[in-house]
């Protein structure tokens, strides 16, 4: 559990974007990307979300951050109601939050110098001059281990993981307090991904900074995170501190995920009980009634097809999403 | 155990503008009859390249197989004719990509897809491709196999494209199955569910597979024996369990220690492997790792080191026994890149 120090408190989120048809463009439907999302995150603490594509997880990223204003729900950022505040005033708070993006071939423009990139917001924001800029720019660079001289050079010019570098040097140039890192490491090769991992854990002890990671590598969440929620369907299914999670689970899914993970060991493997799920995820645009899960749960029951189980705590700073786990 | 392929001295190169790409450089290996073979590597280290070579489906140019052998029942694929090479490949050696959806034809139903490869090679009529289809189509797990008979691609999420492939793979009974990184477009579910249904048809059909992923872990429970590759090279080959116990090449080593694992079992710092994999437009006359390794010495950059045994079946291409050896170079969080 955080140490009560909430930095964001997210409550009841709902993000449902509109399906429209025909010629005068009426709403037939919505995709419920988040559907009700509650969730705390300690000042200092790396929250995992995790979830399989499609899940929600990335939306509810992009909503608090509110790039996209969410359907209802709050966002509530150290005393700051954000849903409640109007473009500019959020555009004020967003030196403080920040995010790094999954793709750090398509996130860096590739027609500005890497001192540019990492300069901008600091032009934007702050308004310093040339030489200040530039300045901040190199020291970035060294921040997150990369030759300050390589300022003047243009993205094409780097690898995979020296571009993420780049993207997370510019993430930082605000000195933001809280990071969303939205799948990070998932574009890179297996022997660079350990690099940015330990690059953020590094920069998060030194900054002091607060992350919420998305990603759907189970194993890196568990190794980089203090709490993970699971995430199906724009919903919350289990949280909880990631020693309890991944040890313990009590949700169906939770449990089938984690069985579903290869271990790169073969003696273990060799012992190990996988849960294999029937089917696929249903479309966010039409869930299942009930639980959301039910349609692949091997556990379902009547009620879980009829009834949408409450999201409530079991144990001290442990949800859980099902009817069948006794308090 | 007899051996269904042998592959010797395989090189492959790419003609390209910006220079020779020295993707294969003289890799050998073998399949034993039923086993599972894994070839691990990251993006560019040659591991499909060198399997698409085998079956002559590298595009030519710019590519070209320059040198090697890979014997199926006692033939040379490399050297005989491209009209004895259609009747194998396809029937007794099969194949499922990664990307499911640019594999199938869009504008043709799945059943017709599934049928084609019957037709060809097992010379069975329309009716009677009909009913296999439907057959293999229930044997891979799609519900209701005879109404989706006349689906599109399109209509099928990604694991039931996957699935359609494999159905499609082994339509001809083939005796090698080869797998290159079939599940890396899915999710962790859909991927158990298919690594699950090819180790059981592999079972069933008494096949042997050649399974391709840059993932660790999935080799961990799936194959007999496991060739790690790197920048062309094979630098590590052995069955499963010594290379996870106890690995030889520092590449393997770094690899296998960068990883975190669902079960907690790994170290609270991953380890780093600075730098990156190199360039290939050069052939190396170094050891290809030595820029990146840990345990580098000079005779790493006098040399590249060829495959040796250092254990009955466990061999690398490494001058230095990492065992006896410290490392040369300390990990440094941010060495200067």
């Amino acid at each position: 559990m955080h140490n009560g120090d909430v930095l964001l408190h997210v409550e009841e989120l709902k993000m449902h974007f509109p399906i429209m048809r025909g010629v005068i463009r009426r709403q037939v439907g919505a995709v419920k990307a988040v559907d009700g999302v509650t969730f705390d995150i300690g000042r200092g603490e790396t929250f995992g979300l995790v979830g399989e594509s499609g899940c929600g997880k990335s939306t509810t990223g992009r909503v608090i951050l509110q790039l996209y204003r969410p359907t209802s729900g709050k966002v509530n950022f150290d005393g700051l109601e954000l849903t409640e505040m109007k473009g500019e005033a959020v555009r004020r708070l967003r030196p403080r939050m920040q995010m790094i993006f999954q793709d750090p071939y398509a996130s860096l423009n590739p027609r500005l110098t890497v001192g540019q990139l990492i300069s901008e917001p600091l032009e934007i924001h702050l308004g310093m001059s040339s030489k200040q800029r530039t300045d901040r720019a190199r020291e970035l660079l060294e921040l997150v281990g990369l030759n300050p001289k390589f300022d003047r050079r243009y993205p094409h010019e780097f690898s995979g993981g020296q571009r993420q570098r780049i993207g997370v040097a510019r993430a930082l140039a605000l000195n933001p307090e809280f990071i969303i890192c939205d799948e990070p490491i998932s574009a890179l090769d297996v022997s660079v991904q350990a690099q940015v991992v330990n690059l953020l854990e590094d920069l998060q002890e030194k900054l002091e900074l607060t992350y919420l990671f998305i990603a759907h590598d189970l194993s890196m969440v568990r190794h980089i995170s203090t709490r993970v929620a699971v995430m199906y369907l724009g919903k919350l299914m289990e949280m909880a501190a990631r020693e309890v999670l991944y040890e313990n689970p009590l949700h169906p899914y939770t449990q089938a995920l984690l069985s579903a993970v290869p271990v790169p060991d073969p003696v273990v493997e060799a012992k190990r009980e996988r849960i294999i799920l029937e089917g696929d995820v249903p479309s966010p645009a039409s869930p299942p009634p009930g639980c959301v899960f039910n349609t692949r749960c091997p556990l379902a029951e009547e009620i879980c097809r009829q009834v949408i189980p409450e999201y409530r705590q079991v144990r001290p700073g442990h949800f859980v999403a099902c009817h069948l786990v006794e308090a | 155990m007899p051996r269904v392929l042998e592959v010797n001295d395989l090189v492959t190169r790419f003609y390209t503008p910006e220079g020779v790409v020295h993707a294969v450089n003289g890799v050998s290996f073998h399949l034993e009859e039923g086993e599972t073979l894994g070839i691990v590597g990251e993006s560019g280290c040659g591991k499909s390249v060198s399997v698409l070579s085998i079956l002559r489906l590298i595009p030519e140019p710019p590519g070209r197989v320059e040198r090697g052998e890979a014997f199926f029942m006692g033939k040379n694929l490399l050297t005989i004719p491209k009209s004895e090479l259609r009747l194998i490949r396809g029937s007794q050696i099969a194949m499922i990509f990664q990307d499911p959806m640019t594999s199938l034809n869009p504008v043709m139903t799945i059943g017709k897809q599934v049928m084609e490869p019957i037709i060809e090679h097992l010379g069975m009529t329309e009716t009677q491709g009909r009913n296999r289809v439907i057959e293999l189509l229930g044997m891979v797990g799609i519900p209701q196999a005879s109404e989706r008979f006349e689906d599109f691609p399109h209509q099928f999420s990604g694991g039931m494209r996957q699935r359609v492939m494999i159905a499609m793979a082994l339509s001809c009974n083939p005796k090698i199955l080869i797998a290159d990184e079939p599940t890396t477009a899915l999710d962790v579910t859909i991927q158990a569910q298919i690594i699950d249904l090819v180790k059981e048809l592999k079972d069933k059909m008494g096949m042997s597979v050649i399974w391709i992923t840059h993932d660790l872990g999935i080799i961990a429970g799936l194959a007999n024996r496991v060739m790690v590759m790197y920048a062309g090279y094979a630098v590590e080959r052995a069955e499963v369990g010594p290379v996870y116990a106890d690995p030889r090449h520092p590449y393997t080593l770094g690899l296998l220690g960068s990883l975190p694992r669902v079960d907690g079992r790994h170290a609270r710092r991953l380890v780093n492997i600075d730098g990156r994999p190199p360039d290939l437009l050069q052939e190396p006359t170094t050891c290809p790792f030595a820029p990146r390794c840990n345990y580098v010495i000079e005779a790493c950059w006098e040399s590249n080191p060829a495959l040796r045994e250092i254990e009955p079946d466990h061999e690398i291409a490494c001058w230095v026994d990492v065992r006896s050896a410290s490392p040369t170079r300390m990990v440094a969080a941010h060495a200067q890149r």
